[in-house]
C-alpha cells in the first residue's frame, strides 16, 4: 500500500523504481522517489527493502488500520531484522532467515 | 532508468526485432523455471525472458513465501496426491495433468534450497518440518531474488519492463509475441521457434471490497500486476480454455486480505462464528469437518454472515505467546505489511481473534483449474505454444511448487519441439496493425485529448463483475439474468475501448490491462452461464441452479473465443479417471 517517501533522505539511487513489480516508484523532477499511485501499491515491500538509506516507509491506509504503526526491515547478508511498533509504542523485534548459505 | 515519453504517431515507434529459440513470456516462478530447465537441456538454445515488471521481484511471490503448500513428503505417493487434490477440487480435475506435474513436483523445490532458499527441517532429523499433509515451511522472503539470480546465471536473455500484447501468429500457429517497452516505449518483436506463456493467472476483474478509498484499491489476495494477458492473448487467437467458472475466492483476514493458511493450518486455530461455534466441526461436518476441500472452508465465514451468524474469526484465543511470535515470523516470509496491519490496530489476539472474511473472486490456474487447455507436455491447443504455471488449466492446487514444476515440464517440451524447427517469416501486416492497436490510446491522447482513462474503465468493470457476476458483495452468488446483464455491458466496454486515453506508457500500461481483463471476462461469464448448476459453493455458486447436476456437468467446460465471428464457443470435455476410488475422498 502507499510506500511513505521521506524526500530529505532519498539520495536518488533509483533502486525502488528498479525493482518496483507495480512500475510505480519513479525519480520525480527533483531527482526524488515518489509513488506515482498510492492506491495501486501491492505493498510487497520491495521498494522498502531496496532502499539502503532508510527513506520509503510502507504504510497501512488509515481506512484500514490505525496510526502511527511502523514496520522497518534492516537488510543483512542473510537475514532481515524487521522491527514493529505498534500505535501504542510497543516494540516487537524478528530476526528473518534469508539465506541458509 | 530514464523514461521515453509516448511516440506522437506510428512512424515515429522504435523497433527492437529479436530473434530466439525459445521465448517464455512470465518471468515469474514458473517462467524462470522454464527457462533454467530449458538452458540446463541444451545449453546452445537461446532462451529469452520477457517481463513486464523486473525479474527480481516480479510475478506472485514479490513479498515471498511462508510455505510450500505441496511438497511430496517420504512415505506418500503420487496417488495419494491425486486423490487428496482431487477431493480437494471438488472431483473434477485432469489427472493425467496432476499425475505428471506431481513426478516432478519436488525438484524444483529442492533445488530452491541448494541455491539459498531456508526451508524449516524437524528438531530431530533430516526431514522438512511439516505444517498440514503436503505442507512445508519455508522462510521465502527472498525466494524469488534467489531464483532470479539463478536465471541470470543460466545464461538467458532477460528483458524487462516489456509488456507483451499479443502472439505473432503464421496461420494457426504461435511464432513468438509482440509487446512494449513501458520504460523506453518500443515495439518488441520477438520471433520464436516455440513460446511458453507464463504469465500467472488474473487479478482485478472483480471489485474487492476493501476499496473505500484511493489507497486500498490493490489489497489483494493475488499480485495485482497479474491481470491475466496470457489468456487474454490466447483467447484473442482462438487458444481453448478450460473452467474458467471454477473461481479462486479465499478465506482471508478481514480487511487486510491476508493469508488465513498460515494461522488455520500453521497453527490449528478453529473457525468460529460471532457465537462461539466452531462451525467446520458443527455446522458443515456433513461436508467434510476440518478436512472440507478448500470451497467450502472459503464459503462458509460467507454464509455465516449471510443467516445472520458473522462476524467469524480464526479463533487465536488459545494460541500461545510463543506461537503468535512465530506466526507473526511467517507472516515477514509472505505478506510483511499484515504485521503491520496487526500493529495498525494494536491487536493483542490473545484477547482478539483475527476475523475472516472472502476474497474477491480471482481466476487463478494455480490454486484452481482454469486456464489453457493444455496436453501432458503443456501444449495448448496453438501449435508452438506451451503453458505452465497459473495460466495453464486442468491442474488445481498446483501452489507454488506444482507451478514451478510446470515450468520444468513446458520447458522440456519445447526443447524437443525446436529440434531441427526453423524460425517462420513475420507477418508485416500483423506488426503494423498491432502497432496501431498498441499505441491506439497514446494517439486519441495526443490527438484528441478527451476519452475514457483506464481506471475509469477498470472500475467500472470490476464493479459490474462484483454486483453481476458473483462478487463478494454478493456473496459469490449469480443468475442466469445477472450474467446477461454483466455480458453486455461488457461488450459495451470492449467497444469503448476505442475511446482510451493514455498520457504516458504506464498509462499505455494500465490501458492494456483493461483490454485483457474485458476478454478474460467476457469468457468468464460465458463459463459461468453455461454451468447451469453449482459444484464449488462460493467460488461458483448458481442461485438460480443450487444443486449439482452430475449427469450434465461432470465433466470440463471449455470455451473457445472464434477470432473471425468474434463469439465464444462453449462446449465440454469428458473427465477421465485414472487413479481409481471415490473422487470426493482422499
Amino acid at each position: 500500500m502507499p510506500p511513505v517517501v521521506y524526500k530529505e533522505k532519498c539520495k536518488s539511487c533509483g533502486k525502488c523504481e528498479e525493482v518496483c513489480p507495480g512500475d510505480l516508484m519513479e525519480l520525480a523532477e527533483d531527482k526524488k522517489a515518489v509513488c506515482r499511485s498510492a492506491r495501486d501499491c501491492w505493498d510487497c515491500m520491495a521498494c522498502v527493502k531496496a532502499c539502503q538509506f532508510d527513506a520509503i516507509e510502507t504504510r497501512i491506509p488509515y481506512q484500514l488500520g490505525y496510526y502511527p504503526a511502523k514496520l522497518i526491515p534492516k537488510m543483512r547478508d542473510k537475514e532481515i531484522e524487521w522491527t514493529c511498533i505498534d500505535i501504542n509504542g510497543k516494540v516487537e523485534k524478528f530476526l528473518v532467515k534469508t539465506y541458509n548459505k | 532508468m530514464p523514461r521515453a515519453s509516448l511516440p506522437n504517431s506510428a512512424d515515429k515507434i522504435e523497433e527492437v526485432r529479436i530473434d530466439t529459440d525459445i521465448l517464455i513470456i512470465g518471468a515469474g516462478n514458473a517462467g524462470c523455471f522454464a527457462a533454467i530447465e530449458a538452458k540446463r537441456l541444451n545449453p546452445d538454445l537461446k532462451v529469452t525472458l520477457m517481463e513486464k515488471a523486473h525479474i527480481d521481484r516480479s510475478g506472485c511471490l514479490a513479498g515471498g513465501m511462508d510455505a510450500i503448500n505441496t511438497y511430496i513428503k517420504k512415505g506418500r505417493t503420487i496417488e495419494d496426491f491425486v486423490r487428496w487434490s482431487r477431493s480437494q477440487a471438488g472431483g473434477l480435475l485432469r489427472e493425467d495433468l496432476t499425475i505428471t506435474m506431481a513426478e516432478v513436483l519436488n525438484k524444483p523445490i529442492e533445488e530452491w534450497e541448494d541455491w539459498g532458499m531456508p526451508i524449516k527441517y524437524e528438531e530431530d532429523g533430516e526431514e522438512y518440518k511439516t505444517r498440514g499433509k503436503w505442507d512445508i515451511t519455508i522462510s521465502g522472503s527472498e525466494m524469488k531474488v534467489i531464483l532470479a539470480e539463478k536465471t541470470r546465471e543460466c545464461g538467458c536473455e532477460i528483458i524487462n519492463r516489456v509488456v507483451a500484447t499479443n502472439y505473432l501468429m503464421d496461420g494457426e500457429k504461435v511464432i513468438g509475441a509482440i509487446g512494449f517497452g513501458v520504460r523506453d516505449g518500443k515495439v518488441y518483436i520477438i520471433r520464436a521457434k516455440a513460446t511458453i506463456i507464463a504469465t500467472g493467472g488474473a487479478a482485478g476483474l472483480y471489485k474487492p471490497y476493501q476499496n473505500d478509498g484511493n489507497d486500498s484499491h490493490h489489497q489483494l489476495w493475488y499480485s495485482p500486476f497479474n491481470v491475466g494477458s496470457g489468456f487474454a492473448m490466447g483467447i484473442r487467437v482462438g487458444a481453448e480454455m478450460t473452467t474458467f467458472e471454477m473461481r479462486w475466492c479465499a478465506t482471508r483476514t478481514k480487511d487486510f486480505n491476508g493469508p488465513i493458511d498460515t494461522i488455520s493450518v500453521g497453527y490449528k486455530t478453529p473457525m468460529i462464528n460471532c457465537k462461539g461455534e466452531q462451525i467446520l466441526k458443527t455446522r458443515y461436518a456433513h461436508l467434510g469437518g476440518d478436512a472440507a476441500p478448500r470451497f467450502i472452508r472459503a464459503n462458509l465465514p460467507m454464509d455465516e454472515w449471510r443467516e445472520g451468524r458473522g462476524p467469524c474469526y480464526v479463533d487465536t484465543t488459545n494460541m500461545t505467546q510463543e506461537q503468535i511470535y512465530d506466526m507473526k515470523y511467517d507472516y515477514l516470509n509472505e505478506r510483511p505489511s499484515y504485521v503491520l496491519f496487526l500493529a495498525g490496530r494494536a491487536q493483542d489476539l490473545q484477547k482478539d481473534p483475527i476475523e475472516i472474511y472472502g476474497s474477491d473472486p480471482y481466476i487463478v490456474g494455480g490454486h484452481t483449474a482454469s486456464g489453457y487447455w493444455v496436453d501432458v507436455k503443456r501444449a495448448t491447443t496453438l501449435p508452438g505454444l506451451y503453458a505452465c504455471g497459473d495460466v495453464a488449466g486442468g491442474t488445481p492446487n498446483k501452489f507454488v511448487g506444482g507451478c514451478a514444476a510446470e515450468g520444468l515440464l513446458s520447458a522440456r517440451a519445447a526443447v524437443e519441439y525446436v529440434t531441427g524447427l526453423e524460425l517462420a517469416n513475420i507477418n508485416e501486416d500483423q506488426i503494423a496493425r498491432e502497432k496501431d492497436r498498441i499505441f491506439a490510446a497514446g494517439f486519441r491522447q495526443a490527438i484528441v485529448g478527451d476519452g475514457v482513462k483506464p481506471r475509469e474503465m477498470e472500475e467500472r468493470l470490476q464493479r459490474l463483475m462484483d454486483e453481476y457476476a458473483g462478487g463478494v458483495h454478493q456473496f459469490f452468488r449469480m443468475n442466469k439474468e445477472g450474467l446477461e446483464y454483466a455480458l453486455r455491458h461488457i461488450k459495451i466496454m470492449k467497444d469503448q475501448v476505442k475511446y482510451l486515453i493514455a498520457s504516458d506508457l504506464h498509462e499505455l500500461m494500465d490501458a492494456h490491462e483493461i483490454i485483457d481483463r474485458l476478454d478474460v471476462a467476457e469468457v468468464l461469464v460465458h463459463h459461468l452461464m453455461y454451468r447451469e448448476e453449482t459444484r464449488w459453493p462460493g467460488w461458483q455458486t448458481r442461485a438460480d441452479f443450487p444443486e449439482k447436476n452430475d449427469e450434465k456437468f461432470d465433466c470440463f467446460v471449455n470455451s473457445r473465443y472464434n477470432p473471425e465471428t468474434g463469439e465464444v464457443e462453449m462446449f465440454t470435455r469428458p473427465y477421465e479417471q485414472i487413479i481409481p476410488g471415490d473422487r470426493l475422498k482422499a
